[in-house]
Parts: structure tokens; C-alpha cells; sequence
């Protein structure tokens, strides 16, 4: 018998194995250093004041450039959100700079309207072309999945990997994109003497190659918090990457609380069966 | 199917009205009922269940992604995210779906390997054996087609690549190779059409794949289960029926699994996918590193460890071509494995060289995974071509060699003598009812 199990084990272990190691997210960047999230891990969820910080950071700093076409402004105000009080939401999108382009209207003519709740939250420009002649040629992604498309490369020898991928698997870990986006963000400086920056970018420490388009966006004091919390760098980078999380997956506090249920469910279902098996397999020797 | 008498007695008359017209039920009691199982069979043998399971799963969650999923280059993207977002648990049904893939293939590897561990391969069950290479293959197709609609840049970049293998045949017969891609593609490049023909046959090849499971569940009781003994059943003392001593194991065991699974959708959802495929299909930026989803990885680095020379072989303008093939004949080889091994012990417990060739062709089959998700360049590249060399050694050297020089550990007489020990064969066993009473 216990060596029946030990067999499985071995089996199901190799396999595993096979699969953490070579599920290695490929990013190639320098090392980004992993933070500490509320909402990492299997019990992590979202801090709502984290998320309304966050979203006032990509109100007055991000939303100039990038837009947000996955959320919709009433999603600002659900729960496991930021949730907003609706009617604050309903006067932000009244006032939102990008309009809603819509129509026709009567006379066969396409018209600009403020968005409704139920509208995307836009970016300032209308297609991609727009952007890059506004922006020098370069690109402002949409950040509504930025937190989910980006992610961070270990590269430990072949023989940790696989331990490596099994502990990140047990801990839940899969913030690798909120780090990347929080390096990012806090990951401008001065480039090295030796390195030749071309002009018009800027260096940074994680982007891939070093050479960025974009501006350091963040500065201490550019956003006024309300709530107390220090105005700065860190924490600007912390709580938008927090909110931009949020916004590539909105449903991560459910998906949670569901997720303990199902297990505990299954964990005490695995058990019962197993005695009810032992009892029914009890006078067979096998 | 199975060589058992059946013992059902209809009890009603509707049942017996019916068991004159399709005896249905007759089939279900004999075949999954009263159906003989060896009495030794580990937890190993409960993969085929959770296999089974998780078909139907991923037809289920299918079905309904299906329904609110929307197979064109400019709104699949978009209608993968209103699935997450706005449908209702739609995160749930489409991370069941993506990761039962991965689920799927961690099942069936296992499977295989639990397989060629104990030689449930060998006669008299090739055709199961060769069944079940192919639905590995249509796995791999429908898997293959499936990561295409997302219409993420994985998605994208990973049909691109791997449906461009066939141009390898123009070095055959210049224009074939060209042809066939163009004909897969529906154009001149991946497409909106590339996309809408893989999403037809992903939701058409699951139908046929479950069509080939029931041939492989009929063939399976026709030769009957192997055990970890490998012995032929031989005693009514060998064997339980299926219910109630097979089904509770196989319960602990598709419980046990679904708690793995159930942690990667609910707690790590992303960690079996490739953050790329977060963004949406662009022909025109191709992402860093194209990797396919893990499973395939063993296959991949087959593929790519043949570049203008294998082992200081110089393969030229073939180098491709040869690729290709030993890409495919890695999966089909599987399939020969019946008449590759030489050996007429089944299970390699009694086989103490064969049981070292297995572990270490599990080992390669691991490192060659690991090798596939590395760039294809310096050690990497020599190490891919060293394990592939090992990997089809196991099947061409090691299975017809082993055989003939092995001297096997000494067997029990029978399943029963194996349990019991020696002299334990008349105990009574079988198909008597109510076991709990004993």
C-alpha cells in the first residue's frame, strides 16, 4: 500500500515537475523585485482604498495618455472594486475629457457625446495611428490588461527551477505583472556613462533594452491623496499598479472566496470518499 | 464486449420491455457494474476515469464559452475579455476550460507513463495502445487550435509558426509545402479566416476525440484491464467487480485530482499560460520568444534541436524537414511500442534493467520540456539534440534490446498470489455482493 502511494506520488511529482519547469514565463528584463501585494497569494483581495488611490492616480496622471477600454465606468462603482458611490461616477464620466463617439444621428452624422456609465473608460486618442502621431511615434498601450501581459523572467539553474515554479504554485504567486508595471514605474534613473540613450526616451532599469518613450510620469506631491497617505513616488506606483490589477482582473476577490470554498468542499469530499473506499475495500486484500 | 456472463434481471416490466429492444442497461451492469477488475490495481489505474472526466468537462465549459464567443480576427480578442468580465462566472467557465487543457494533458501524460511502466501495451492490447496514441494526437490538434482563439499574440505567433512547418515539404517537391500552408491558412497569412476554420474544427474534433474514447473504453474491456502485475487474469479470485471496489477508488482518485485542478483556476489561473497572450493579435510585432503552451514543449524542443546540424551532422536545407519529422514520428513512435519491445513481461516491476530505462526516459521527457522553453541557442540547442537522441533510443534501442538481455525477477504464479502470497489462491473473492458485510 505505501508503496503504491509512493509510486503515485513519483509519477504525479515527475509530471508536475515537467510542467513547472517549463511553464517559465519569458519576459528578459533586468531583476524586478517582487513586492508585497494585499492581493497576492491565495487569501490576498483588494484594499477599496488602495483602488480608489489608484484610480485617482490614472485619473490625473495616466488617463493623459493610456486608455482603460476594458472598464467601463460602472465598474467603477461594483463591488471588489474601487466601488465609488454611483453618483460620483455617473458626474466623473460626464466630465471624462474623451468623449464617446456615436451616431448616426438623424442627419446620417457621426457626433461626440460624454460617456454614460455604461461607456469604456477611453484614452485621449481615437486609434492607434492618432497616438503615435501625438506621441513622437510611440505607442500608450491600453492599460486595462497591462497588470496581466506583462511578467517577470527567473532564470535560476535548471535544477532550482522546478522547486522554484512548485513554491510559486503553492503560494499562489502570479503578481509577476504588478511587479514588472511597479518596476517600471519607479524604475527611471540616470542611464550608466557607457550607455548611449537615444534622444527623445528616457532610460529605465526594467523596460526591455532600457530605452523608453514614456516620461517618468510620477513625481512625489503630483497627486494630492486625500486620505492621509504620504504623496509619493512609491506610493503612487504601488496603488495605480494596484488599481490597474484590479482592472485586468476585476473578478480576483471572488474567484478567491469561491476558490476556498470549492477546495474546502473537496478536501472533506477527497476524505470521505477515501474512508468509504478503505471501509468497502476492508475485507479484500489487494 | 467483456467474456463475462451477465447476471442482470430486469425488474420491471418497463425494463424488461426494454431489455428485448436495446438492452442498455444490460451493457451498463455488465460493463460497468459487475465488470471484473483485477483486485491489485493502484491509483494509478483511476486516470482513465479523471481522463474521462475532464472531457466532459471541457466539452461542457465549451459549450457555453461558445455561446458568447465571437470567432473573428477583430472581435474574438475583445469577446474573451466580456466573457471574463461580464458574463456571469464567465472567468470561472473560461479558466476551468484553459486550464482543464493543461489538466487534460497532465492526466493523459501520466496515463501514458503509468502505461509503458507496467507494459500495458503489450499484446493483448496494441489496439487500445495505438487508440489511445491516437486520441493523444487529436488532443494535441484540438489543444493546438484551441490556443488560437484568444487571438492573443501566443496565439497568433504559435499558429503562425507551427502551421509554417509545412513549408519544410517544399524541399521534397519545390511548391507542396507552400501549398499546404496556404491551404491551412485560407490565405496568404495567418488570418480572420485562419481563425474562424480552427474554431469550426475545435468545436468538431472534442466529438470525435469522445467517439475514439468510447472505441478505446471497448477495447479496454475486451482485452481486459492490466494490473501492476502485468499477469493475465487467470482466477475468478483475481479479480473485484467494478462497482462498488473500482468506482470508490476511482471517486478518491478524480477527487484528489480535481483539488489540483481546482487550485490552478481558482488561485493561479495565469501560471500555466504565457503573459502575452494578455495581448491582442498583431501581425506586424512578433513577441521575443514564441513558446507553445507546456505540454507541447518535450515536442518543440524535438523540433528545434535540429538546426544546420544535428550532433556535427550537417543538415543543410533539410534541417527543417527533419524537424518536422522527428516532431511527429516522437508522438507516432509511441504507437509501435507493442512490437518494439522485446520483452513478453508486462510490468516492469519484475524488469530491473527496463525499470532504469524508464525512469530515465521520464527524465528526458521532463528535460526535454525544460529545454523546450529555452531560447533555441548554445547548450540549450546541444542538450535538445542529446535528449532527442535519448528519447527515440528508449523506443529504438532500449525496448528490442532490454527484452532479449534481461533477465526478469522471479513472478508470482497470479494476481491472487501476488496479494495474498504463496498459497493464498482460494480465498473467496469475486463477484460476491455486499463486501462491507465480510
Amino acid at each position: 500500500m505505501k508503496h503504491r502511494i509512493s509510486l503515485t506520488l513519483m509519477f504525479a511529482l515527475s509530471v508536475v515537475l515537467a510542467a513547472a519547469s517549463v511553464s517559465a514565463e519569458e519576459g528578459g528584463h533586468a531583476e524586478v523585485a517582487r513586492q508585497k501585494w494585499v492581493f497576492s497569494g491565495f487569501t490576498g483581495q483588494f484594499d477599496k482604498a488602495q483602488l480608489q488611490r489608484g484610480f485617482q492616480v490614472y485619473k490625473e496622471v495616466c488617463s493623459a495618455c493610456h486608455g482603460l477600454k476594458h472598464i467601463a465606468f460602472r465598474n467603477l462603482v461594483q463591488p471588489g472594486g474601487p466601488e465609488f458611490p454611483q453618483d460620483a461616477v455617473k458626474e466623473l464620466a460626464k466630465t471624462w475629457p474623451n468623449q464617446i463617439t456615436d451616431g448616426p444621428n438623424d442627419e446620417g452624422k457621426m457626433f461626440e457625446r460624454p460617456p454614460l456609465l455604461s461607456d469604456p473608460i477611453r484614452g485621449p486618442y481615437h486609434n492607434d495611428k492618432e497616438a503615435r502621431a501625438a506621441q513622437n511615434g510611440a505607442l500608450p498601450p491600453d492599460l486595462s490588461l497591462i497588470a496581466r501581459a506583462r511578467n517577470v523572467e527567473r532564470n535560476p539553474s535548471w535544477w532550482v527551477h522546478p522547486f522554484l515554479m512548485l513554491g510559486d504554485i503553492a503560494e499562489a504567486y502570479q503578481e509577476g505583472g504588478a511587479d514588472y508595471v511597479y518596476g517600471l514605474l519607479t524604475g527611471f534613473a540616470d542611464p550608466p556613462a557607457d550607455f548611449k540613450l537615444t534622444d527623445g526616451k528616457y532610460y529605465n532599469k526594467v523596460f526591455p533594452g532600457h530605452q523608453i518613450s514614456m516620461p517618468p510620469p510620477l513625481s512625489d506631491g503630483v497627486v494630492a491623496y486625500q486620505d492621509g497617505t504620504p504623496s509619493t513616488v512609491d506610493n503612487y506606483a504601488k496603488d495605480v499598479v494596484a488599481f490597474l490589477s484590479w482592472a485586468a482582473d476585476p473578478s480576483l476577490d471572488t474567484r478567491k472566496r469561491i476558490g476556498w470554498q470549492v477546495i474546502l468542499y473537496l478536501i472533506v469530499t477527497t476524505g470521505l470518499l477515501y474512508l468509504g473506499k478503505k471501509r468497502i475495500w476492508a475485507g479484500i486484500k489487494h | 464486449m467483456g467474456g463475462h456472463t451477465s447476471n442482470y434481471v430486469p425488474t420491471s416490466r418497463w425494463g424488461k420491455w426494454m431489455d428485448e429492444r436495446l438492452p442498455i442497461a444490460r451493457m451498463m451492469k455488465n460493463q460497468f457494474i459487475d465488470y471484473p477488475t483485477p483486485r491489485n490495481l493502484n491509483y494509478l489505474w483511476t486516470f482513465g476515469g479523471i481522463l474521462t472526466l475532464i472531457l466532459v468537462g471541457q466539452i461542457a465549459t465549451g459549450v457555453v464559452l461558445a455561446m458568447h464567443y465571437q470567432p473573428s480576427a477583430t472581435a474574438a480578442f475583445d469577446s474573451i475579455e466580456q466573457i471574463r468580465r461580464d458574463v456571469n462566472y464567465g472567468w470561472m467557465l473560461r479558466d476551468f476550460h484553459s486550464v482543464g487543457a493543461s489538466m487534460f494533458f497532465l492526466a493523459v501524460f501520466i496515463h501514458i507513463f503509468r502505461g509503458m511502466y507496467y507494459g500495458s501495451y503489450k499484446a493483448p492490447r496494441e489496439v487500445l495502445w495505438i487508440l489511445g496514441v491516437l486520441i493523444m494526437l487529436l488532443m494535441m490538434a484540438t489543444a493546438f487550435m484551441g490556443y488560437t482563439l484568444p487571438w492573443g499574440q501566443m496565439s497568433f505567433w504559435g499558429v503562425t509558426v507551427i502551421t509554417n512547418l509545412f513549408s519544410a515539404l517544399d524541399t521534397i517537391y519545390n511548391g507542396l509545402g507552400t501549398a499546404i500552408v496556404e491551404w491551412l491558412w485560407g490565405g496568404y497569412a495567418v488570418s480572420g479566416v485562419t481563425l474562424n476554420r480552427f474554431f469550426s474544427l475545435h468545436y468538431l474534433l472534442p466529438f470525435i476525440l469522445t467517439a475514439v474514447v468510447g472505441l478505446h473504453i471497448w477495447a479496454l474491456h475486451i482485452a481486459g484491464q492490466n494490473n501492476p502485475t502485468g499477469l493475465d487474469l487467470k482466477e475468478p479470485s483475481d479479480t473485484v467487480p467494478m462497482h462498488p471496489y473500482a468506482t470508490s477508488k476511482d471517486a478518491v482518485g478524480i477527487f484528489a485530482f480535481l483539488l489540483i485542478y481546482a487550485w490552478f483556476v481558482f488561485f493561479v489561473p495565469d501560471y500555466l499560460g504565457h503573459a502575452d497572450n494578455y495581448i491582442e493579435a498583431n501581425p506586424l510585432v512578433t513577441p521575443p520568444h514564441i513558446v507553445p503552451e507546456w505540454y507541447f514543449l518535450p515536442f518543440y524542443a524535438i523540433l528545434r534541436a535540429f538546426t544546420s546540424s544535428f550532433l556535427g551532422i550537417p543538415l543543410g536545407q533539410y534541417a527543417k524537414l527533419c524537424g518536422v519529422i522527428a516532431m511527429f514520428s516522437a508522438v507516432i513512435i509511441i504507437a509501435f511500442a507493442p512490437w518494439l519491445d522485446t520483452s513478453r513481461i508486462r510490468s516492469a516491476k519484475y524488469r530491473p534493467i527496463f525499470k532504469w530505462f524508464f525512469w530515465f526516459f521520464v527524465f528526458t521527457c521532463v528535460a526535454l520540456g525544460y529545454l523546450g522553453s529555452k531560447p533555441a541557442e548554445g547548450v540549450y540547442v546541444f542538450a535538445a539534440q542529446i535528449f532527442t537522441v535519448c528519447y527515440f533510443l528508449f523506443f529504438l534501442a532500449v525496448m528490442p534490446i532490454v527484452g532479449l538481455i534481461e533477465t526478469p525477477r522471479r513472478m508470482p504464479r497470479s494476481i491472487t498470489e501476488a496479494v495474498l502470497g504463496e498459497g493464498g489462491g482460494g480465498l473467496p473473492s469475486g463477484a460476491a455482493a455486499a463486501p462491507e458485510k465480510r
